[in-house]
């Protein structure tokens, strides 16, 4: 029986985000449009993430390398680490750490944010103010995350090569031109392109989730809590099935 | 008073106002009016849907029937662009303030001017908003962030951010609830200095008798979601009936 209820409420819920999702894009191309809210999302949300995501990536690269190295020695294959380390990384490690992060940082925040707005009325306020508060406060998060998280990703990507880099260079020795000419030769097309996509889908993620649990969140402190709480929970969820999906499609496409 | 309500025409006019969310049946055949210059005091327990009636006035929540005329028009049928331009002769106090947490006080009463559809230049946005914080006494306040200041001073701001468009109706939604009696007071006598300054008609909900008693030109009790008496102050404290008689005790 209260499985019965579980499964009722989470067919409820998928539907419930699904009606927001088809919101955002109705309002989307509408007028107005709250650009200068967007740009400072934009700067709110890139800016506030960078020193995390910085430091992850590069922890990322370099215990990555470290890890790899004695399988490699082993298999006598040592002057590929930097090949196999890329190609991780850019494929799948820098765009889900990165993105994971992401929500753990930025869709907690919107969650609480607009958590709190929805109920000390804040959200209620802008409207009758002449604002369009789902405009002005949903689409110009989603949005900014959208548009946000790739560049934050290609940026973790290069620190976390960095990372490798100095991995490498513990103990072996490798210049750090060889290092880069080996990637560079080594990544193709269809190895940054597909990784590159998903990330937008990544942060389309973490921004529209984020906003539908604070939007949506319950009376009382403890509601901002748990808007917050769920936003992470969640989003970081759909970024694996996300990558699941991503994963399937390129193979169909043939972009292996 | 009596003899002014029968010459002038209400400047909102709520008629069988309805309102359930699901089973839940908060509003029912609700009528109202309010008229020029008038404080109207709708009286109510907790939860009697005094939020609800305040927030379908401004079109926060849409009725299920019955009209709510503000300045002749009906709410339900209006357009984004109309419904924005009653919006901005109608100021509404939220019970939580509704405070922009992450603006400074100045940011906070500068966002109706700005985004209201009446575009003001920058020399009358810095003399409404000097002017809107004078009114409420707090001046000095101007470039603090709302968690700085104490929750009469919070109430304050939000009262002078209501007031920046120069509303010819206020709603206040319980504006007393949850400050100490003398802040309270010092909130209600406020109310009463704007009502004489700009000559406004505001409708004020309140369980508080303090302000019923100060700020009441008339009042209305809102009991199982329907218009259950109204009077004056003196006649409603003559009545009799259980119903009413529990707010005046
Ligand atoms: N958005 C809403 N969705 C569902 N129920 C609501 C909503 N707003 C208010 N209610 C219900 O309406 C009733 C009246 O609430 P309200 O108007 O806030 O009471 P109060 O008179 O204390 O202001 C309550 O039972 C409340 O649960
Ligand atoms: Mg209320």
């Amino acid at each position: 029986m209260s499985q019965a209820i579980l499964l009722k409420s989470f067919f409820e819920e998928t539907g419930k985000t699904f009606r927001f999702i088809l919101r955002f894009l109705l309002q989307w191309f509408k007028p107005r449009y709250e650009v200068a809210e967007f740009f400072r999302q934009c700067y709110v949300i890139g800016y506030k993430s960078l020193p995390l995501i910085g430091l992850t990536g590069f922890i990322m690269g370099l215990v990555l390398t470290m890890q790899l190295r004695p399988t490699m020695i082993e298999y006598g294959v040592e002057s590929q680490i930097p090949i196999i380390v890329a190609i991780s990384i850019v494929r799948e490690i820098g765009p889900v750490i990165t993105a994971l992060i992401f929500a753990g940082k930025i869709g907690s925040s919107i969650g609480a944010e607009l958590g709190s707005m929805k109920v000390t009325e804040q959200i209620d306020a802008m409207e009758v103010s002449g604002t369009n508060p789902f405009k002005y406060l949903v689409v110009s998060r989603v949005m900014a995350t959208t548009l946000m998280l790739p560049i934050l990703a290609l940026l973790s990507d290069a620190i976390s090569l960095y990372g490798a880099y100095l991995g490498v260079n513990i103990k072996g020795d490798t210049s750090f031109t060889l290092f880069w000419t080996q990637i560079f030769d080594s990544l193709s097309f269809n190895d940054v392109l597909p990784a590159f996509i998903k990330t937008y889908f990544f942060g389309f993620a973490v921004g529209i989730i984020g906003c539908y649990k604070g939007y949506n969140s319950n009376k009382g402190t403890e509601g901002v809590g748990k808007s917050a709480n769920s936003a992470v929970v969640l989003s970081s969820i759909l970024i694996f099935i996300l990558d699941l999906l991503a994963v399937q499609i390129t193979d169909l496409l043939g972009f292996n | 008073m009596k003899l002014e309500e029968n010459i002038t025409l209400p400047v909102i006019a709520i008629n069988n106002l309805s309102k359930s969310f699901g089973s839940n049946i908060v509003l029912k055949d609700f009528n109202l009016n309010l008229y020029k210059k008038q404080n109207l005091v709708v009286l109510g327990k907790s939860g009697s849907g005094k939020s609800v009636l305040i927030k379908c006035i401004i079109g926060l929540l849409k009725p299920d029937k019955g009209s709510i005329e503000v300045f002749d028009k009906n709410l339900p049928d209006l357009n984004d662009l109309e419904l924005d331009k009653i919006r901005a002769k109608v100021g509404f106090l939220f019970q939580s303030n509704a405070l922009y947490d992450s603006m400074t006080v100045r940011e906070n009463l500068e966002f109706p001017l700005r985004r209201h559809w009446i575009k003001h230049n920058q020399g009358e946005v810095e003399q409404l908003v000097t002017e809107a914080l004078n009114d409420v006494g707090l001046l000095h306040t101007i470039e603090m962030m709302p968690s700085e200041l104490s929750g009469g001073m919070r109430k304050r701001i939000a009262l002078a951010r209501t007031l920046i468009l120069k509303p010819d109706i206020i709603l206040y939604d319980e504006p007393t609830t949850g400050l100490d009696p003398i802040t309270g007071k010092e909130i209600i006598k406020l109310m009463i200095d704007i009502k004489k300054k700009y000559g406004t008609a505001a409708l004020i909900i309140s369980h508080d008798m303090n302000c019923v008693k100060m700020a009441a030109d008339k009042i209305v009790i809102l009991y199982e979601g329907k218009c259950y008496a109204e009077g004056t102050y003196n006649e409603l404290t003559e009545n009799n009936d259980p119903n009413v008689k529990q707010f005046f005790e």
